[in-house]
């Protein structure tokens, strides 16, 4: 299953939809892992739409989903092995888009924060961004403390992979860091850390 | 009146206090016995002679340690200034309010001399002389908000106004009540406030929004807020919470008079000429609970509210944990007597406290 229905939130929490196939001069699409099939989703109603995407697709494991997405014939197709390793090639496609173009994010809350940012940057107006929640409901955690971000949080409290302090995850969100903040647990009590749960469990 | 500024640190020795003047002039922030959030905007346009109210931009015997304090936090971490690329023009803005309204709100301490582009800037208690180019950033040692606001009391957010909304787009905050700029900056009005509780479904940040759109050039807004501190720290910052958070647990009911603080901010709300933008002051006004129980009316009256707030509330500003500690110590100043409406000490008009229990009585 990998569509998950987070539970109602604070207003800076970002909240996903589901992609529709829009009117564009140009369509964007990035994805990672099980977002590629928010991606077959859209192919399966618009094939004319994946016809004139360009795709960048980094599958996490997920190595099955880029032949299927291959076969549904986009423009150009670019498989990247981490977001890191491609966010270069993501702001120069962005710096070519022009006025009417569409951006379809899919994947996990990293990816979909950090292009979006990227996006929001190069000068897309939000209404031409489009996203869609797939797999892992890790999150990205900036310590408020060591400003350090850890990737793909699983548990409540975790340890930061920055400074090894101990952090509960609040649902505050910067769009500008793509990233939750995450806060030191035991400050008023040293050393009294609860066991760590998985989210949304 | 020549105002006598304090040696004083809000740090490590915890050397600050406030003067008789400085307490019976304190912001108190309760104007009846309960407390619940309300958007409570007024016009500031002065106020009573010696008042926090008084001045554009009040400055009180504080002024030289905060700003001492304030170079120290920057030193140790710079990203408590920031200001995004177009918020520029609206840092020359502010620096023209300020220095405008000091000067001639304190002629004796602070004078402002323009000729053309050419301006020259004294600022007597910090020994400051400088002459720059209105404008020209190159003309002064720091960015234009940067460098006005490290001769200001209190925090400076200044907000972007675009899409019918307000966004956190600069700012200098150094003295917050736990919210962390280098997060916050780039949100708008409803996402840096969406950790704070009931206040939303109340309407609260809608109607507060709508009042700060429509603030126009030279009718500043202001309304006062408030949270509880342990010790005398002004940077309860998010940042540093793993440092002072353990100072929570040091309280005693022997110690805790002088070590628990009332922490209050005047919030004030200016248009700003040229950007369009708001600049948003927090001033924090710090007060020992056994300086703020000598005003009878505010010992009263500060035990009913925090006796009577939501555990969601004390949870949010931080003290949950001291509660009860805090209203045994508190209970000792109520004597049941009703109290005047506002926020005024009211000492000629108000009775003192009845019967006076000694604060250690509970536990002898």
């Amino acid at each position: 299953m990998s569509k998950f229905d987070f539970p109602p939130s604070i207003p800076s929490r970002p909240v996903y939809g589901t992609l529709e196939p829009r009117k564009g001069t140009q369509h964007l699409m990035i994805a990672d892992g099980e977002g590629a099939e928010a991606l077959l989703d859209l192919a399966s109603v618009a094939p004319e739409i994946i016809a004139q995407a360009h795709v960048i697709f980094i599958p996490q494991g997920a190595a099955a989903l880029a032949d299927k997405l291959r076969a549904t014939g986009p423009a150009i197709l670019h498989i990247g092995p981490s977001y890191p390793a491609t966010v270069q090639r993501i702001r120069r496609v962005l710096q070519d888009t022009v006025m009417g173009a569409q951006i379809y994010l899919a994947g996990t809350e990293g990816l979909i924060g950090q292009a979006m940012n990227e996006a929001l940057q190069a000068g897309i107006p939000m209404e031409a961004i489009q996203t869609e929640h797939r797999g892992s409901v890790a999150r990205r955690v900036q310590c408020v403390h060591c400003k350090g971000i850890t990737e793909d949080v699983m548990t409540d409290p975790f340890i930061c992979s920055h400074c090894g302090l101990n952090l509960f995850v609040r649902d505050h969100y910067s769009r500008r860091l793509a990233a939750f903040q995450g806060v030191c647990i035991d400050a008023e009590d040293p050393g009294e850390v609860p066991e760590p749960v998985e989210l949304y469990t | 009146m020549t105002i006598q500024f304090n040696d004083e640190t809000f740090r490590d020795d915890y050397t600050f206090r406030n003067s008789d003047w400085a307490i019976k002039r304190f912001p108190f922030p309760f104007h009846e016995d309960s407390y619940m959030y309300s958007v409570n905007m007024e016009q500031h346009r002065g106020g009573p002679k010696g008042s926090v109210y008084e001045k554009r931009f009040d400055v009180d015997e504080h002024y030289i340690s905060e700003m001492r304090d304030r170079a120290l936090v920057l030193a140790e971490d710079p990203l408590r200034c920031q200001s995004l690329p177009h918020m520029t023009l609206a840092g020359w803005d502010l620096l023209e309010l300020i220095m405008v309204s000091k000067s001639e709100d304190y002629p004796d301490l602070f004078e402002l001399h323009r000729n053309g582009d050419t301006w020259r800037w004294i600022n007597k208690p910090l020994g400051i002389d400088d002459t720059f180019t209105f404008m020209d950033e190159a003309s002064l040692p720091y960015g234009p908000m940067e460098y006005i606001t490290r001769q200001a009391q209190g925090d400076y957010a200044v907000l972007d106004q675009r899409e019918n909304n307000l966004w956190m787009d600069a700012g200098m905050v150094t003295t917050q009540a736990d919210w962390s700029l280098d997060f916050d900056i780039g949100m708008n009005f409803f996402e840096w406030h969406a950790p704070v509780p009931m206040a939303h479904e109340m309407g609260v940040f809608k109607r507060a929004l709508k009042f700060l759109l429509n603030i126009q050039q030279g009718s500043p807004a202001r309304r006062l807020n408030w949270t509880m501190t342990v010790n005398p720290l002004l940077d309860t910052s998010p940042e540093n919470y793993h440092k002072w958070g353990v100072q929570k647990t040091t309280l005693t009911p022997e110690n805790i008079g002088r070590k628990q603080h009332l922490r209050d901010e005047l919030q004030t709300f200016y248009r700003l000429p040229r950007s369009n933008a708001l600049v948003f002051p927090i001033r924090c006004y710090l007060i020992a609970l056994e300086d703020l129980v000598t005003v009878p009316k505010w010992g009263r009256r500060l035990h009913r509210v925090i006796r009577d707030l939501p555990d969601e509330l004390a949870t949010y500003k931080g003290f949950i944990r001291n509660r009860p500690m805090i209203l045994d110590y508190l209970s000792h100043y109520d004597d049941g007597k009703p109290t005047s409406p506002g926020i005024w000490p009211d000492l000629d008009t108000e009775p003192p406290l009845q019967k006076y229990v000694s604060r250690f009585a509970g536990n002898r």
